[in-house]
């Protein structure tokens, strides 16, 4: 069923959690509220499931404005960050929880849980207590008391925030093939920018109790909107200049900015793999020196400064690394061959540049 | 070294509990077991474990139902006040008996407002059961309310949450979600409660007047045998409360392995 949230603004006291937040999770859909602790998802979710009252602002399931009924009326399905789960029954008797309220006879019951336990892979463990299962186990016991009602949609707080990085990706794998099999609107909150990347086939970005954008995984990292999107998505370059003859000037570093009136201070965003570094001082117009290597496993990330002092991240595959001879403190040469004008903080669409031909290499992006 | 330990901590065991118990039991069959069995069963005896029981057990159901919902709302609740009165519930721990049965004296008295409404509605309250319930309650109420509370604050309320997300209505998640989860700090509040109301014996002995087979609890039976002289009569009704004593004691550690069990696998979650 569809969620709708229109003008959601929640109050604290004297602080605004959720400020004016509108946003729409289509049928079907695995959408991810993505932002820093404290940025107000938590509370969205909250706010949807019924479990906070909202200061104003209108939620809508499946069309139906349901600021009026209570969380046991508005049929939603609620995973809790920490499981939640009822330490005195045994896993069976969690999933059934929510039938037994609803009144289901014992034979559908029955039926409905053990197709629950297959369905998560928790065949066999219906009689164990959660104290004796494993963190993924308890996250998917969670996940079946949720599903087992069929609500009309799932809620999800950091589903995988509790268990290690191993356990998360298996689950995370999981969770998107169990949406793929049930297609039940699903919305879940995280922290964790590549859980939100991977999982979510749209992403809603929040900072600070605003929404910051809303697209898909590659709309936001490829045209962050703001620059909260832009340092909190992935990694990025931003540096601030100013206009002086249609170019933004950042020392040595010069960026077009057609459009701009001179003497604006704007800022410039620049992904590290958009940071080209040799060896060779001549290969490339701009020098720095080379500060530290650091090995990500897949790649390795470069970090430059420049006599003006910039520091700058570089990105680089293996391949390309190992036709280098790097020495940390070495003089290198390097350009940035794609960046973007950040948003000003009024807002205003970001604009897109293709760095003014750079001395060409072979290297292209 | 290590056994001379040992043996210290073995004789003042010795010396303070198992020797008073084990002469207090051969006193109390000194005249026969025909003679403990007339003791216990004398009508003055009956009527003092018959009141000393009917006081704990109001007394157990009213500290359950008020001291879980003190419990409730000193853990879930922020007020003004609230640290005041978290710290007053610990003062019956503090304040002698004597004292709380004195307040309890001078409160209901008849020189007072409170004495005289009750005077007028012809309801007797001191010298009687109702002082006598005020006087066990007052010194018996921190023990649910100090049980109950930090486990109250370890549980949280995302468990009650989503019971709520699961339909559930407030009655049915406070006796699905809530209740069990407190099971065991209620077994051991609840013990601790009975097994402090049954000794009583200062705040009662105040307020009760201690008048036989109308006031006399089973405490005030044995001292009042003891003051007469009968020692037989004091021992074989001291004996019997030490025998329910000791049983609520097994019952209190069981219920506290248990109860240590339940955190243990909170703090695992």
């Amino acid at each position: 069923m569809k969620i709708e949230v229109r003008g959601l603004t929640k109050k604290f006291g004297s602080g605004t959690a959720v400020g004016n937040v509108s946003f729409v999770v289509n049928e079907g859909e695995l959408l991810g509220l993505l932002g820093p602790s404290g940025s107000g998802k938590t509370t969205v979710l909250r706010l949807i499931a019924g479990l906070e009252v909202p200061t104003s602002g209108d939620i809508f399931i499946d069309g139906k404005r349901v600021n009026d009924l209570t969380v046991q009326e508005r049929n939603i399905g609620f995973v809790f960050q920490h499981y939640a789960l009822f330490k005195h029954l045994t896993v069976f008797d969690n999933i059934a929880f929510g039938l037994k309220i609803k009144k289901w006879n014992r034979h559908d019951i029955e039926q409905r849980v053990l197709e629950l336990l297959a369905l998560m892979s928790l065949d066999g463990l219906g009689r164990r207590y959660p104290h004796q299962l494993s963190g993924g186990q308890r996250q998917r016991v969670a996940i079946a008391r949720a599903l087992a009602p069929r609500p009309s949609v799932l809620l999800m707080d950091e589903p995988f925030g509790a268990v290690d990085a191993k356990v998360r990706q298996e689950l995370r794998e999981w969770l998107i093939r169990l949406h793929t099999d049930l297609n039940v609107t699903s919305l879940f909150v995280t922290h964790d920018q590549e859980e939100a990347m991977e999982v979510s086939g749209r992403i809603i970005v929040f900072s600070k109790g605003k929404l910051e954008q809303a697209g898909s995984p590659a709309d936001v990292y490829e045209e962050p909107a703001t620059e909260f999107v832009a340092r909190f998505i992935g990694s990025m370059n931003i540096v601030e200049g100013i206009v002086r003859r249609g170019q933004v000037q950042v020392g040595s570093l010069e960026f077009p900015a057609p459009g701009f009136s001179d003497g604006q201070k704007l800022q410039v965003g620049f992904r590290p793999y958009y940071v080209k570094v040799a060896e060779d001082a001549t290969r490339y117009r701009q020098q720095a020196k080379l500060r530290h290597v650091y090995f990500l496993g897949v790649a390795y990330r470069l970090e430059i400064e420049t006599a003006d002092g910039l520091v700058l991240r570089s990105r680089m595959n293996k391949e390309e690394f190992r036709r280098y001879r790097f020495v940390v403190g070495q003089a290198v040469s390097f350009a940035v061959t794609h960046f973007r004008i950040l948003p000003q903080e009024s807002g205003g669409p970001s604009t897109d540049i293709e760095a003014g031909k750079p001395i060409p290499g072979p290297l292209t992006p | 070294m290590r056994w001379l330990l040992i043996g210290i901590v073995w004789l003042y065991f010795l010396v303070l509990l198992v020797g008073p118990i084990l002469y207090m039991a051969s006193q109390s069959f000194s005249e026969g077991l025909a003679a403990f069995w007339a003791e216990i069963s004398r009508p003055e005896a009956l009527h003092g474990f018959t009141l000393t029981a009917e006081i704990t057990l109001i007394v157990l159901v009213l500290n359950l139902v008020f001291g879980t919902l003190t419990a409730l709302v000193l853990a879930r609740q922020q007020f003004w006040g609230r640290s005041l009165v978290s710290g007053v519930i610990d003062l019956p721990f503090a304040v002698s008996p004597v004292i709380a049965g004195f307040m309890l004296i001078l409160l209901f008295g008849p020189d007072t407002m409170l004495g005289a409404l009750f005077g007028q509605a012809h309801i007797k309250v001191l010298f009687a059961l109702p002082a006598m319930i005020l006087a066990t309650l007052f010194v018996t109420f921190p023990f649910m309310v100090r049980e109950l509370t930090p486990l109250l604050q370890t549980l949280g309320t995302e468990e009650e949450e989503a019971a709520r997300t699961l339909g559930a209505n407030e009655w049915q998640v406070f006796v699905k979600v809530t209740l069990p989860a407190l099971r065991w700090g209620l077994v051991y509040g609840a013990t601790l409660t009975v097994a402090r109301a049954i000794g009583e014996f200062g705040a009662v002995l105040v307020v009760s007047g201690n008048i036989l087979l109308l006031t006399q609890t089973a405490t005030l039976h044995i001292y009042q045998s003891y003051v007469d002289f009968n020692y037989v009569a004091a021992n074989a009704v001291a004996l019997t409360l030490l025998a329910v004593s000791f049983a609520i004691l097994t019952v209190l550690e069981i219920a506290k392995a248990r109860a240590e069990t339940t955190v243990a696998e909170a703090g695992a979650q």
